[in-house]
């Protein structure tokens, strides 16, 4: 009983962590970047989120109404603007720059903010709780949480594969110079992607924000999981980071249940172990 | 410049080499002229110089863009402290084993992260530089999370007085400085240092030449977390205490490295220097203003990163095509050791 719980616990918390990894697993999909600031992105969206919610009054789930299309237009106008000049053969310009903008980012919150724990609000479905069959209490938030994960990447891999824009995505990500020829706007459609993946960002900080408190420095460690769930899913496969999530959270809590200091080893520890047997992850997709 | 015997480098680069000896000798002579304040300053600016250029030479040279480089830091730091606590070595041996055994340590961590790929590689050895600071927080015989302290008698151990302890670090932090850039010369002034050129060019093509890319890699890196080490345990020798959180410090150990070099212009030996005066500049006049530096820091990369990947140094020499470290052509070094 105390295991499944156990499991069934880290496997709710891996829905999360499968929301950080979505933005991740996008920008390198389609343009090859990887955001050294996403987990920055995280955390900037749990504070825009703040900010909203305090200014109009409103819950942080309803503050999303605002958050999401906000961090799109910020990820539309980030590639369109900065990112887009990044990209080529050269690895390090991407590489920099994001990282760059990372300690950026993590620097204005902590001089706007200053250093202290925040948490935000969503009323009483942050405490509520459903008995799952077996007697075991399940928190109706970590559930409403990776339900929003799955129907989030179901959502993805819709647009993906079944619809024009998932078509220019993919074609701008497959063969980028042909597809300019085919009409596509490589910028424009690097610069939606990034605009999704910054979506989906915002909806993972604010749903993250309400679950745990952050600050400022909270960015690193989000795309460190994200990063994680990532490289444990398989490159480019969506479905995958919600794996690669789930065997993270379940890592992470079995290692709080022998010790908390062991809970993020632990699924560092699950990290090492996927790299080292099998380095392209358990459902690879994408070739780099 | 007669054919073949280029061997001496440009007139800048004998200019500068004369301009270096003198420099070094004034800083040598720094404890008799200079004051305590302006010497540690000096010490730390030369512990940031060596940790540049060792991160240079792995990403701009190797390519192997390191985001965890703070492992060795703290690794040396932590050599340091356990051996001399431990087995009663003397501090100056036990900073000479610091280097080793971050080498030793680096090839596991090598064999791991050398299976990601460019950025994933970066975030890769992030993750390492998480996994030791976690390892070593759980570990009682390293203090864990409160860390270790070195004791009064082992700090006598290097001069019974203070003057001559500060003394005694300042010189070696200037040799450890000097070692770094002889090091990173001669590699590159190698076969090695040829490979690598060949790698960064074009990887496929070097291969199929016969470069052994992988070697090539792997030894850049663990010479450079050898150098890492090696520097590492000078730093924490100064600052005399160590803990997890300041030993495997991101931000301290690898962000404004990685800031300096690339604003001072990233696979160039002159850049890092170039980049380590703008910190240390930036970071004294803003002093008084909490994080702006490093908000300016990273704008100022951003910008270099976009507008001019050559960086600082990049710009004079294609402004003045002066060159100080001839490296290319496979001219003698003109630095004195």
């Amino acid at each position: 009983m105390g295991w499944v719980n156990i499991i069934i616990q880290g496997g709710l918390l891996g829905g999360l962590y499968a929301l950080f990894a979505i933005g991740l697993a996008l920008s390198f999909g389609i343009m090859r970047l990887v955001n050294i600031a996403h987990g920055d992105f995280i955390v900037l969206s749990a504070f825009v989120a703040m900010i909203v919610s305090a200014g109009l009054g409103i819950s942080a789930i309803a503050s999303l109404a605002v958050v999401i299309p906000a961090m799109f237009a910020l990820g539309y106008l980030l590639q369109r603007g900065i990112l887009n000049l990044t990209l080529g053969s050269d690895i390090l310009p991407p590489l920099l720059v994001t990282f760059g903008i990372s300690v950026i980012i993590q620097n204005l919150l902590l001089e706007g903010f200053g250093a202290d724990i925040q948490r935000l609000h969503a009323g009483a479905i942050e405490t509520e709780s459903v008995i799952l069959p077996g007697g075991i209490a399940v928190g109706v938030f970590p559930l409403l949480v990776f339900v929003l994960a799955v129907v989030c990447i179901a959502g993805l891999q819709f647009v993906f594969y079944r619809t024009g824009l998932g078509r220019a995505f993919r074609a701008a990500s497959d063969d980028p110079d042909t597809a300019e020829l085919m009409g596509v706007d490589k910028r424009h459609i690097y610069a939606l992607a990034m605009g999704v993946a910054m979506a989906f960002t915002a909806l993972a900080g604010v749903l993250f924000a309400i679950r745990t408190t952050f600050e400022p420095s909270s960015g690193p460690i989000r795309l460190i999981y994200a990063f994680e769930a990532v490289i444990i899913g398989g490159l480019g496969s969506f479905w995958g980071t919600l794996v690669g999530g789930m065997i993270l959270g379940i890592a992470q809590a079995i290692g709080a249940a022998l010790s908390p200091t062991w809970q993020i080893l632990a699924g560092h520890i699950a990290f090492l172990v996927v790299l080292i047997v099998k380095p392209s992850g358990l459902f690879p997709r994408t070739r780099d | 410049m007669a054919g073949a015997r280029v061997e001496r480098g440009t007139r800048a680069s004998q200019l500068w080499a004369v301009g270096i000896t003198i420099g070094l000798a004034a800083l040598v002579a720094m404890p008799f002229w200079g004051d305590p304040g302006d010497m540690r300053l000096v010490a730390e600016m030369a512990y940031y110089l060596a940790l540049a250029q060792l991160w240079n030479l792995l990403a701009g040279y190797a390519g192997l863009v390191s985001v965890g480089q703070q492992i060795y830091v703290g690794l040396g730091g932590y050599t340091l402290f356990y051996l001399t606590d431990r087995f009663g070595i003397h501090p100056f041996l036990a900073i000479a084993l610091a280097g080793p055994v971050c080498a030793l340590f680096s090839i596991p961590v090598a064999l791991a992260v050398f299976r990601l790929r460019g950025a994933y590689f970066a975030i890769g050895t992030w993750v390492f530089a998480e996994i030791f600071l976690l390892v070593v927080s759980i570990i009682p015989a390293l203090g864990g999370g409160s860390g270790l302290s070195l004791t009064p008698s082992i700090v006598r151990s290097i001069s019974s007085n203070r003057a001559g302890r500060e003394m005694a670090i300042f010189w070696m932090t200037l040799a450890v400085l000097v070692v770094v850039f002889a090091l990173v010369y001669w590699l590159l002034r190698s076969r090695h240092g040829l490979a690598l050129t060949a790698i960064r060019d074009s990887e496929p093509a070097s291969a199929s030449l016969g470069v052994d890319t992988f070697r090539t890699k792997l030894l850049i890196y663990v010479v450079t977390a050898f150098g890492t080490g090696f520097v590492g345990a000078l730093i924490f020798l100064q600052k005399l205490r160590i803990s997890p959180e300041a030993g495997f410090s991101l931000n301290d150990w690898t962000v404004v490295v990685i800031f300096m070099v690339v604003i001072g212009g990233i696979g160039t030996l002159e850049g890092p220097i170039l980049g380590m005066l703008v910190y240390i500049a930036l970071r004294e006049l803003l002093a008084d203003f909490g994080t702006i530096y490093l908000i300016l820091l990273g704008a100022i990369a951003v910008a270099v990163m976009l507008k001019a990947p050559g960086g600082l140094w990049g710009w004079v020499v294609h402004r003045y095509d002066v060159h100080l470290f001839p490296v290319r052509r496979r001219l003698r070094f003109e630095k004195p050791d």
